[in-house]
């Protein structure tokens, strides 16, 4: 399954499985996804204080909204496991504050298709890779600190101010965003 | 359906937009920044950054052992017809998607404040209240007095103050420090969300007695 047909060999396992669920409706990919993600957003439900009774039916909850908003997927501008966090973190706080979360209008497809998709896929797959290796790097305090904000329980933080912004066109601009990221993880050693 | 293509340069400063991300951000600016990067295509980008960062946080998660029942569960119910959740609420007008989610997809029942300013409540609450305010050009915006954090989003027409102008799409960012005095610009009325972590203020005596009972 996933075969690659979206022309790269490099992109991430969850990413093709994904792929699969939105192009075939693959429902073998989609038991790799469970067995892959409900391990993983049950843990990171436990960390953010939900009561273990209600983290199965939020887990569920999140295949499921995943299964059926596959065609939503867009591997030029997320791989799976971001894509999957929103959902998540979208249904907690929907949960928790019994009110629909406000979520940004989709973006209007326009001028987006002037780079071929295949080659703004594996740029956005291998600027993620880069990320994911700052975050390697990071010493374990470090690390808990991020983990902590991304994880962690939904109360409210502390917002202090900060400024810059990238340019582009939104793909390419996700992806300088991702590399400031990168570069911030790295500031912070 | 496009959205306003404006020349934004005032945006929201990226750990506003991270706690958004993370989930930790009240949800009365949750509202202002849902909005503005509907507008604002740095912003979502910034956005979709972070979400990155969280998938990539995601797969590092220390796994806990997920019950073979419930994905037998799950499988079963992939056949199941598509929920129909309450369809998601459109842009309409200046208004992006959020506010008339905000609105139950209704257009807003203004309220006058004097001097041809009207406001909407959307939403307040203990943590804090967010609405829309219409200002005719040359006018003073409300002073709502901030206490904490407020930002406010332009939706249409412009204002100016000391720090300067913001227009369609823009986001002021305003602390306890600020002490501004903003004011319409001349022509077309201004249109702005603005949410506050500050109590609401009322101007009549009842309404201002009554604000610490029912905490709004």
């Amino acid at each position: 399954m996933g075969s690659g047909d979206q022309g790269g060999g490099e992109l991430s396992q969850q990413t093709l499985w994904l792929l699969a669920v939105r192009d075939r409706r693959d429902r073998e990919a989609f038991a790799c996804l469970f067995d892959y993600y409900a391990p993983r957003l049950k843990g990171m439900l436990a960390r953010s204080g939900m009561p273990s009774a209600a983290t199965d039916d939020l887990v569920q909850d999140v295949l499921l909204t995943a299964w059926q908003k596959a065609h939503q997927f867009d591997p030029a501008r997320a791989q799976a496991s971001a894509w999957i966090y929103r959902i998540a973190r979208n249904r907690q706080i929907d949960l928790i504050r019994r009110e629909r979360r406000p979520l940004p209008d989709a973006v209007v497809p326009e001028d987006e298709d002037s780079e071929p998709d295949a080659s703004q896929i594996l740029a956005l797959d291998q600027e993620t890779g880069k990320l994911r290796e700052a975050l390697d790097r990071l010493t374990p305090e470090q690390r808990a600190m991020i983990e902590q904000a991304y994880l962690g329980d939904l109360t409210h933080t502390e917002i202090r101010q900060r400024t810059g912004l990238p340019l582009g066109t939104i793909k390419s601009r996700i992806r300088l965003g991702l590399e400031r990221l990168r570069h911030e993880l790295k500031e912070l050693r | 359906m496009t959205p306003v293509p404006t020349n934004v340069c005032h945006h929201i400063p990226d750990d506003i937009l991270q706690a958004y991300v993370t989930g930790s951000l009240p949800h009365v600016f949750s509202v202002v920044v849902a909005s503005h990067v509907s507008l604002c295509d740095d912003c979502r980008a910034v956005v979709e950054a972070q979400e990155a960062l969280g998938g990539a946080v995601l797969d590092g998660c220390e796994a806990e052992a997920a019950d073979q029942n419930l994905k037998a569960c799950t499988l079963a119910l992939l056949d199941r017809p598509i929920r129909v959740a309450a369809p998601e609420a459109r842009r309409s007008g200046i208004f992006p998607g959020p506010i008339m989610a905000e609105l139950k997809g209704r257009p807003p029942k203004w309220k006058m404040l004097g001097g041809g300013i009207r406001q909407t409540i959307l939403a307040a609450g203990a943590e804090g209240s967010v609405r829309l305010l219409y200002i005719p050009g040359g006018k003073a915006v409300p002073d709502h007095g901030h206490n904490g954090l407020e930002l406010t989003l332009v939706l249409q027409g412009a204002f100016h103050d000391a720090t300067g102008t913001f227009g369609p799409g823009d986001v002021q960012v305003a602390s306890d420090d600020l002490d501004h005095a903003p004011i319409a610009n001349m022509g077309e009325p201004c249109v702005c969300l603005a949410a506050t972590d500050a109590p609401l203020r009322f101007r009549s005596l009842v309404p201002r007695l009554l604000q610490p009972i029912f905490r709004i």
